[in-house]
């Protein structure tokens, strides 16, 4: 397969800690436009995929490229976000002394120099769209609020806004209902089939109704490469899935 | 116009200290050199002086918060930027001298004289021009700041170890300056001073206009940290205190948010040392003692970091302390300072400042309980703003 005509392409990443291998071999392609579920057990290493793709880490062998052409491993952190990949991580992570509506400020999409924040004036049509993500994340009431008194779930819809408001192309999402409810996760699931409608996206989650919500093809990870792929039934009927993550 | 911006951005305290200052910057000078010595409201010149030091200190604790508590980057160097400041101006003051010096050279201070140099060296150039000498006193700390957080943010050292660094650098200093062949005066630094802008610095009416110039330029300080801090910008800085990675996620370019306002605060803090030196009347290679370092830290922290007027308290206070101490019981000082540390770290990690915020919440709550409105989340923000949160280690 080519890297061309691809959103993201990931070819015989691998990566150790410590002599630990924690990305074997793994390769993965994301179409344009597509949305892609990531299930795995513990440790299977889909956060520290998420890790190499956004450049936090970087892998010691194999081939990440953007959009077709973009080599990501030459690339750091800011870089990347600016490339239009954004990320929900794991344990959410707000900034927690800044209002509702001041975190979304910080993630708008928009010039990112020391220069232009000193002067920066939020425009009305800023304004309307961070009162938009407001409303759709269902923080608007909350919007004065402290992140840090928010509670678990709506840190994770706040940071669901945050991407949002950077207006990436891909979105990688991990773990995005942990700690919810069965209703809150259930409007998760149907935000991001929203989102995914004119974006790409990547979820990690261990939740299979969720999973199944979401109605799209699936890749299980294990000990850092991909043990199964294609749709949910497909994969969950495959034997060594159900040996190594469902069956457990 | 600017207390309309004040208003808008709701940063009344800032407006109220600016205001104090300029008030205290006309009124001391006026009850030192108008009102009698007999009169009960007389300053005198002496408590002028002393109170226009504790002021540059001040102004030094506002720097250090603004790297500090704003965004999370604890400096134990901070001395060295302030003695730079106060190097550049003695360098000026020793200049003005002139012939009058003990060994009567028109060009040569006293000490290259005695060392038996003929030549000013290229670096003492220029600064018998006061603009000049103004100018290095913001750019020597400036650049020197920008070259060593050019070093240290880009390859992300962060925490301890950049304390650590920080603190190396002002000791480097420290032994570099006590070099006779350095050129600035060694051991003994710069002093005897005779003018400035030629008055004679130890005239009342020069000490009154340094005081009111130090109250003005700390006025200004408030002005600029408020404007940096209420700005985007100083929402990054929060963001990089309380999630550095996060921020990079984002796609800020942390490194260079932490340059800006490090070179900001050192430029401050040099402005601190230059307005320091004429009011002490001397500048040696003692105010880049670590220690000097590690005392402004305890200011800023008893005072309140992470606001921008808690450090002026935290300063002026243990200043206050510090002269009552040393001259009443000498012995004891340094555990006094130690134990307040340690108290302030304990039982109040917001300081004074802090104290203060947590009072007013509890005021309205209890205001709102009265009114039986059910607004719990509404003060858990408003307490919560006020005392600015502990940060939290970067995930
Ligand atoms: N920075 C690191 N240093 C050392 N080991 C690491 C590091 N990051 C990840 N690992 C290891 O790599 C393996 C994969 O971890 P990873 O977090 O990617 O798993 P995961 O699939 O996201 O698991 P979970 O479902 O529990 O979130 C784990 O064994 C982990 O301990
Ligand atoms: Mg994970």
């Amino acid at each position: 397969m080519k890297a061309k005509d691809t959103l993201l392409y990931l070819d015989g990443v691998s990566v150790s800690f410590d002599g630990f291998r924690a990305i074997n071999n793994l390769s993965l392609v994301l179409q344009s436009g597509e949305m892609r579920a990531i299930i795995g057990p513990n440790g299977a290493g889909k956060t520290t995929m998420m890790d190499i793709i956004t450049g936090k880490t970087k892998p010691d062998s194999g081939d990440v490229y953007f959009n077709g052409t973009v080599d990501l491993t030459g690339h750091d952190e800011a870089d990347i976000a600016m490339l239009g990949i954004g990320r929900k991580f794991q344990k959410p992570t707000v900034f927690e002394s800044h209002t509702v509506e001041d975190n979304l400020v910080l993630a708008l999409s928009g010039p990112r120099s020391a220069l232009s924040a000193l002067f920066h004036r939020q425009s009305r049509d800023e304004t309307d769209r961070i009162h938009e993500i407001l409303y759709t994340i269902r923080l608007f009431e909350k919007r004065h609020w402290l992140a840090a008194s928010l509670s678990h779930g709506q840190k994770q819809w706040l940071e669901i806004g945050m991407l949002l408001a950077q207006d990436p192309k891909l979105l990688l999402v991990d773990e995005p209902v942990a700690g919810m409810t069965d209703a809150e996760t259930a409007e998760t699931a149907k935000l991001l089939r929203d989102i995914a409608r004119t974006r790409s996206v990547i979820v990690v989650e261990h939740d299979m109704h969720f999973v199944r919500e979401l109605g799209v093809k699936v890749t299980c990870l294990h000990e850092g490469s991909v043990l199964a792929e294609g749709s949910l039934d497909h994969v969950s009927n495959d034997p060594r899935v159900i040996e190594v993550y469902l069956g457990r | 116009m600017i207390t309309q911006w004040f208003f808008r951005h709701g940063d009344r305290r800032s407006l109220i200290a600016i205001i104090i200052l300029v008030a205290v910057a006309c009124l001391v000078p006026v009850l030192n050199l108008l009102v009698p010595d007999t009169s009960p409201f007389h300053v005198p010149t002496y408590l002028v002086s002393l109170l226009g030091k504790y002021l540059t200190y001040a102004l030094l604790a506002v720097a250090l918060d603004l790297v500090w508590g704003f965004c999370g980057i604890l400096s134990l160097g901070h001395g060295a930027f302030f003695a730079l400041g106060g190097y550049a101006m003695g360098m000026y003051l020793m200049r003005q001298i002139g012939p009058r010096g003990v060994y009567a050279d028109p060009v040569l201070p006293d000490f290259m004289v005695f060392l038996n140099w003929k030549e000013l060296p290229w670096f003492w150039y220029g600064f018998d021009n006061f603009w000049f000498a103004a100018l290095m006193v913001v750019l020597v700390p400036g650049v020197l700041a920008f070259g060593f957080g050019w070093l240290a943010f880009r390859s992300r050292v962060t925490g301890v170890y950049l304390s650590i660094i920080t603190q190396a650098l002002t000791y480097a200093l420290l032994l570099a300056f006590f070099r006779n062949d350095m050129g600035f005066g060694g051991n003994n630094g710069l002093t005897d001073f005779k003018d400035i802008l030629g008055f004679n610095v130890q005239a009342g009416t020069t000490r009154s206009a340094l005081f009111a110039a130090t109250a003005l330029f700390l006025a200004l300080a408030v002005l600029v940290s408020s404007f940096i801090i209420r700005s985007k910008l100083g929402k990054v800085l929060v963001g990089v205190r309380d999630a550095e990675s996060r921020m990079r996620f984002l796609g800020y370019r942390v490194d260079r948010y932490k340059l800006f306002v490090w070179t900001v605060s050192a430029m401050m803090a040099g402005i601190a040392g230059a307005l320091y030196v004429p009011q002490v009347g001397i500048i040696n290679p003692s105010e880049f003692e670590p220690a000097n370092s590690i005392e402004a830290v305890i200011w800023v922290a008893v005072g309140g970091r992470g606001t921008i007027i808690g450090p002026i308290i935290g300063a002026i206070l243990v200043n206050f302390g510090k002269t009552y101490f040393t001259a009443a019981f000498p012995e004891i000082w340094l555990f006094a300072l130690g134990a307040l540390f340690i108290l302030v770290t304990l039982f109040l990690p917001k300081g004074i400042l802090g104290l203060y915020g947590s009072w007013q919440a509890r005021r309205a709550s209890h205001a709102a309980q009265k009114d039986d409105e059910v607004l719990p989340p509404v003060v858990k923000q408003s307490s919560k703003r006020l005392a600015e949160p502990e940060p939290q280690a970067a995930e």
